[in-house]
């Protein structure tokens, strides 16, 4: 059976569709915002901030990097001590990968401590 | 459209309507209100907001937190003078077409701080408000009366004309301006386009 018609007909169609359907409401608001809508902009309606304050100094600011070093300290002796109940937990069971896998993250860690210690981070005084 | 042909054609099943009618009904169903409380009103403001009260069967359940977002402002509190520039800044930042319901004894008139030095008597000294709601605080269903009361000014609004609001007609400003926190008031102390102070008139 061959079909009477063009099958691309369909595509035409579609994107016939395709165009009025967005372009008719983006017209008709478009018609409604000349006819009706006044565009009354000002400093502080177009101001970047919608604040009831006005904004003060420059957003450049520069922040101190004396943090990383709380993050180093903090990641060793915080989130290394929550990785190492579980595994001191499983230890027996443990296969060899997992171990070396573990050992691994530790001597990177104890690495950045005998780094920082070197530092002189962990003296107060 | 006359309001007598109108009225026989809806009795033969015929609905008729004019844009102007249907730009209200959009308009006044679908209000959101600018999150921003004050004082002790905002927590009526927010129980109206809640599911006992329920804002939302008028449309307008949407608080935005951004005053671009918004349409109303329900001015909810007192106005310290240190905060009338804000709330005016905010104000000015709504879009057009915006509406103010002054709510509380504070926001209408400075309430029970109206002897005192550091509150603002009513915030329609500096942006033009609709619905003013006494009480202090207002219940929840004041609030809800005031926002008919608004919807039905809406209603009322005229696309054209003399008489058409603010917001469409091109001469008049969307931007009022912000009183300065000065030493002793607020400078100026108010908008003369916007409230005018009492005049007394003697009888003879």
């Amino acid at each position: 059976m061959t079909t009477e018609y063009d099958p691309y007909l369909f595509l035409a169609v579609f994107l016939g569709i395709a165009l009025v359907f967005p372009l008719a409401p983006l017209g008709l608001a478009r018609l409604w915002a000349v006819l009706y809508s006044n565009n009354k902009p000002g400093p502080i309606k177009n101001a970047t901030y919608e604040c009831g304050l006005e904004s003060k100094g420059d957003a450049r600011v520069q922040f101190r990097s004396d943090y990383y070093l709380y993050g180093i300290v903090f990641l060793i002796f915080d989130v290394e001590a929550l990785f190492l109940l579980p595994f001191a937990v499983a230890f027996t069971g443990l296969p060899m990968g997992a171990i070396v896998a573990m050992l691994v993250f530790l001597l990177l860690l104890v690495e950045g401590l005998v780094w920082a210690w070197k530092k002189g981070v962990l003296s107060w005084t | 459209m006359d309001e007598g042909l109108r009225s026989e054609l809806s009795k033969q099943g015929i609905f008729t309507s004019t844009l102007e009618d249907l730009y209200n009904w959009g308009r006044q169903n679908s209000v959101w209100p600018l999150q921003f409380g004050l004082a002790c009103c905002a927590i009526e403001m927010i129980a109206t907001s809640m599911a006992r009260f329920d804002l939302a069967r008028f449309g307008a359940e949407v608080f935005r937190p951004s005053p671009r977002q918004a349409d109303l402002m329900i001015v909810a509190g007192t106005v310290t003078k240190k905060m009338a520039p804000q709330v005016v800044r905010l104000y000015n930042q709504m879009p057009e077409p915006k509406y103010v319901i002054a709510m509380g004894a504070c926001a209408i008139s400075g309430g029970p701080f109206k002897q005192g030095y550091n509150v603002l008597k009513g915030i329609d000294r500096f942006i033009p408000v609709d619905v003013h709601i006494p009480g202090c605080p207002p219940r929840p269903e004041a609030l809800l009366h005031a926002f008919m009361t608004l919807q039905q000014r809406i209603d009322g609004q005229r696309l054209t004309g003399k008489s058409r609001p603010r917001h469409l007609n091109a001469e008049a400003p969307s931007e009022f301006p912000v009183p300065q926190f000065g030493a002793k008031d607020l400078e100026p102390p108010f908008n003369p386009e916007v409230w005018q102070p009492p005049r007394l008139v003697r009888s003879e």
